[in-house]
């Protein structure tokens, strides 16, 4: 059969069949990340099916999907809200980043992954997911909640600080000298805070520059912009995703508004050859050696991420449930610790089995995160009355 | 009324008042234009009772509903001496025949007697429109009149 023909063959099935596990996915409440992930284990590498014919076109779609999903995450939040976001809630965001990087790094240790494993793997096990927490909030009709501002407020830190990670991530796993890591890291400050200016001071001549009437002349200025500069950014060394992210950012009001309408479905259809592409390059026999550090990994950082939602709702004067609601919404980890991991496995800096274990640690905490959001409350009820049962010692008068 | 302003990046603005008995009640708008009224629970003041989605019209019914009443209760007040004549409130329903036509077509006030003394449209008040004035539905009309005037008048709007 000829190549092409057979390329499309694969991409239909694949397609056709994440539509069909994203399907399931629906109608049991759950993100599609982890069907998306589980999807490519079996069609990948050493799965029940191996395809081959569509990999070239895969991992171009692949790198399209990262750079879609940073553009719509910089298009999420406008450079203000940003800096505000940093001002109030920088306290809380430290204390996030202490410890969720924290258990990521120290399994990496204990495994033997040297420094770049312990980056990518802190990394991985730092960053929750804004997708699926957006999503959870808005399901359980929590928009109005009290402690819904904290809990974006996290998630916006953590996107900044993503904007610092990934150069500096990039720069490690190209293996940079000292000083040209340092400089990497200074270009990509010096860059991050040029760019929050420019979006601060001519957020509207940078919309103008990409804005259009036309849908089909708008889409394409958008993606051919995106790609120019992931490109660009990417060529120096800066992580392509990041030049995404700060384009996004720097697109402001309503053109961030219609751009994000126009580029859904595409960072939709991208992004899941991303996850399967990701799934497909990790060999599902590497996944029974790393699981039990993975299981551990959930249990340490749910709690880490519960006990972060849980000071910083304190820190805002909100009651136990709702402390209890922030820091479950936080605990699901999706698509940017696949990106994150995608990036590490792609370099090939770091050991495949890192790919395993990031899998299977984002499989459970995207599955996991939804649950625990949505039992936080009877949860919580269950124990204080196993507390309140408890009999306490009656002092003798 | 102090009406407290809370970003959510990403999502929208969300707008409430709290209630003398304590309640926040609000609007969360989102960005994609969908709008949330939100109640505060009684037993968990940081969690929502409620968090219903509304459309644009929706929205706006249901401000003219709650905005009216003190319009209402002013008119009925200037009216009380005048024996049989009552205020009313009546809306322009989706699909009325004078949705989108103007006032001076639906020729209330000679076939009804009762007269229309203010429309109520997205919370504001549009005090004796003249007769070039476009209904809409979701407007909330303000009629003024004998009882069965007032039910003519309704009726009008309703089927012509």
């Amino acid at each position: 059969m000829e190549t092409s023909a057979l390329t499309l063959i694969e991409l239909g099935a694949i397609l056709l069949s994440l539509g069909i596990l994203g399907r399931l996915a629906g109608r049991i409440g759950l993100s599609p990340i982890p069907l998306y992930l589980i999807g490519g284990l079996f069609f990948g590498r050493g799965g029940i099916i191996e395809l081959e014919g569509v990999l070239t076109f895969s991992e171009v779609a692949s790198e399209i999907g990262v750079v879609l999903l940073l553009l719509m995450l910089g298009l999420e939040y406008t450079a203000k809200e940003l800096v505000t976001g940093l001002r109030q809630s920088w306290l809380a965001g430290v204390v996030d980043l202490v410890l969720n990087f924290t258990p990521g790094v120290l399994v990496a240790v204990i495994l033997g992954w040297g420094p770049v494993g312990a980056l990518v793997m802190g990394g991985v096990t730092y960053i929750s997911s804004s997708g699926i927490a957006a999503k959870v909030i808005g399901d359980l009709g929590r928009l109005g909640n009290r402690e819904t501002p904290t809990i974006l407020a996290i998630l916006v830190f953590e996107d900044l600080a993503m904007a610092i990670y990934l150069p500096v991530l990039t720069a490690v796993l190209a293996g940079l000298s000292f000083a040209g890591g340092l400089s990497t890291v200074g270009i990509s400050l010096l860059v991050v805070t040029l760019v929050l200016v420019i979006a601060l001071r001519w957020g509207n001549a940078v919309s103008a520059v990409v804005d259009s009437t036309d849908r089909e002349v708008f889409l394409l200025t958008l993606i051919g912009a995106a790609l120019l500069v992931a490109g660009i950014a990417s060529a120096l060394q800066v992580s392509a995703a990041v030049g995404a992210f700060l384009l996004g950012i720097a697109i402001s009001g309503v053109t961030a508004e219609n751009a994000a309408r126009v580029l859904e479905p595409l960072r939709d259809l991208f992004a899941a050859i991303f996850f399967v592409v990701f799934g497909l390059n990790t060999d599902p026999a590497t996944i029974p050696p790393v699981l039990g550090f993975a299981l551990l990994l959930a249990v340490v950082t749910s709690l880490t991420k519960i006990a972060t939602g849980w000071w910083a709702g304190a820190r805002q004067g909100i009651g136990r449930m709702g402390r209890a609601r922030a820091g479950t919404a936080l605990v699901a980890r999706g698509e940017f610790s696949i990106v994150i991991a995608g990036l590490a496995v792609a370099s090939g800096a770091v050991v495949p089995e890192l790919a395993a274990l990031a899998t299977t640690y984002v499989l459970l905490m995207a599955v996991l995160g939804p649950v625990l959001a949505r039992f936080a409350e009877p949860g919580m009820e269950l124990i204080d009355r196993v507390v309140k049962r408890t009999p306490k010692a009656v002092p003798a008068t | 009324m102090n009406v407290i302003e809370t970003k959510l990046p990403g999502i929208g603005v969300r707008r409430e008042i709290v209630t003398g008995s304590g309640r926040r009640v609000g609007i969360v708008s989102q960005r994609d234009g969908e709008i949330d009224l939100i109640i505060s629970k009684a037993s968990d003041p940081d969690a929502c009772i409620a968090s219903i989605p509304l459309t644009a019209d929706e929205g706006a019914t249901l401000g003219n509903l709650l905005g009216s009443r003190q319009l209402v209760a002013q008119l009925t007040e200037e009216h009380r001496d005048v024996p049989g004549i009552s205020t009313r409130q009546i809306l322009v329903e989706r699909g009325s025949p004078f949705e989108n036509r103007t006032l001076g077509e639906t020729g209330m006030r000679t076939r009804s007697g009762a007269s229309l003394v203010a429309v109520l449209r997205s919370g504001e008040v549009q005090a004796s429109p003249s007769p070039d004035f476009v209904l809409a539905a979701g407007d909330l009309l303000v009629v003024v009149g004998t009882s069965a005037g007032l039910d003519t008048a309704a009726d009008i709007l309703r089927h012509g």
